[in-house]
């Protein structure tokens, strides 16, 4: 989606301001938000499934909000869209229905291999063969879809050369909507900064970005 | 470093805008308090969560991770040629060697500043960033400024910082698009050839490790 949160390339937000002593929250609710989500989002949907649920944020809220009340907006919405609570629960804080989940919530001895287990994305199916290697010429395709999509618009359309080949990973336009992980390569992709931002860029400069396998046409001839 | 830099030519003046006046009212912060208290009581009654465990997990990324992770690795890497190589090559796997791995760092890539060249990374999508090595990200990670400018204007961004590189080094600013998670190996500054891996350790600041600074030599 064209959304508020693809912000690659505007100029419009002012100076980087780095805070005097920069806490790791900044008030309990936040703590509580970002556990909750950890804690509870993977029983709900798909980290791609969170993004996007960010993405659909008013746009006015998104700006005007801080990053941890995006997390609470995200987890609000997929817990009514999952049927976990309901707009009522939501809106009024009070559970109308106490039915319990089968499962039960992750018990405290569990945040450890939680933590340091992770929840890598790297497939050994799917799509496994990558069409591109490094150095081939590539074209990042015009799409503009209306879901989920980790194509940025700055590099829609833009030429640019395989740095990388990292493997077969899951694949967020499809992960983010419930039509499963379709893991495809996953590429490191250089784009020149006069490229991406004409002349007046630094001729030295350059950007990496990683784009997977649908998101590129080939530009040096088709792969034999 | 000046605090010209702050507000250089590179600064752009923002206009007045009211959707960038986060909210920090203490109206505000109580109403979000009470909205997530009333929340966490709905998820807990309908077993998706329970209150121990959201302790547990905030006190682990309070306490148990944060930069001294990544700065440990840096220094290593400084100290000991063969882990360097393997730390480039696989940095999953190397950093891993250190006892650090997990959430948001199950891809990792290292690229490595030298005189000549220097690294910058961003998500200009949302704020993804290596927990496992950094912690949780600053505030200015995940806002907007730093988020949309890096990838058009990186040098003006590193200004911001007080750092200014030459024209002749050749930027690399790496958008965090999908689940590659990046860190920067800085330079090692000059004057520290007799310190310990720990004093090493010590010198390395998380900024350095995002690549908006350059790690400061030890005060004379």
């Amino acid at each position: 989606m064209n959304g508020v949160h693809d912000m690659g390339g505007m100029t419009c937000y002012g100076p980087v301001k780095p805070e005097e002593n920069e806490p790791v929250f900044h008030a309990e609710w936040e703590k509580r938000v970002f556990a909750m989500t950890m804690l509870g989002m993977g029983q709900l949907d798909t980290l791609d499934a969170f993004r996007h649920a960010i993405e659909r944020m008013d746009p006015t809220h998104y700006l005007s909000s801080t990053y941890y009340e995006h997390w609470l907006a995200a987890l609000e919405t997929l817990a009514v869209e999952k049927g976990v609570l309901t707009p009522e629960e939501v809106a009024t804080g009070v559970a109308q229905e106490t039915g319990k989940r089968a499962e039960g919530p992750l018990p405290p001895e569990a945040v450890p291999a939680v933590v340091q287990g992770g929840a890598p994305c790297q497939r050994t199916e799917g799509r496994l063969t990558p069409r591109f290697s490094v150095g081939d010429q590539v074209r990042a395709r015009n799409l503009n879809p209306t879901g989920h999509t980790r194509l940025p618009r700055y590099v829609r359309g833009k030429n640019g050369a395989i740095a990388q080949v990292y493997g077969t990973f899951v694949y967020p336009d499809t992960n983010a909507h419930g039509q499963g992980e379709q893991p495809q390569p996953l590429y490191s992709v250089c784009f020149t900064a006069q490229e991406l931002w004409g002349p007046d860029a630094a001729a030295t400069d350059n950007l990496y970005i990683d784009l997977w396998e649908d998101y590129l046409d080939p530009t040096s001839g088709e792969e034999s | 470093m000046s605090n010209d830099h702050t507000h250089g030519h590179s600064a752009h003046a923002a206009p007045p805008n009211p959707y960038l006046e986060k909210h920090t009212t203490p109206e505000q912060t109580a109403a979000l308090e009470q909205r997530v208290q009333a929340l966490e009581s709905l998820l807990v009654t309908k077993g998706l969560v329970s209150s121990e465990t959201l302790d547990k997990l905030v006190e682990t990324y309070e306490n148990d991770l944060g930069p001294i992770n990544g700065a440990r690795v840096v220094a290593r890497a400084w100290v000991d040629p063969a882990y360097k190589e393997r730390l480039l090559k696989d940095a999953t796997a190397a950093i891993a060697e250190l006892g650090f791995s997990g959430l948001q760092g199950e891809h990792m890539v290292v690229v490595e500043n030298t005189p000549d060249t220097h690294n910058l990374v961003v998500c200009t999508l949302c704020s993804c960033y290596p927990w496992p090595v950094l912690g949780l990200p600053p505030a200015w990670f995940k806002d907007a400024a730093y988020r949309s400018r890096s990838v058009v204007d990186p040098r003006g961004v590193l200004r911001d910082f007080g750092l200014e590189l030459d024209a002749s080094t050749a930027v690399k600013v790496w958008d965090s698009s999908a689940e590659i998670r990046y860190m920067v190996l800085p330079e090692r500054p000059a004057g520290t050839e007799g310190m310990s891996e720990a004093e090493l350790t010590a010198l390395v600041s998380r900024d350095s490790m995002i690549g908006v600074a350059k790690v400061e030599p030890p005060a004379a």
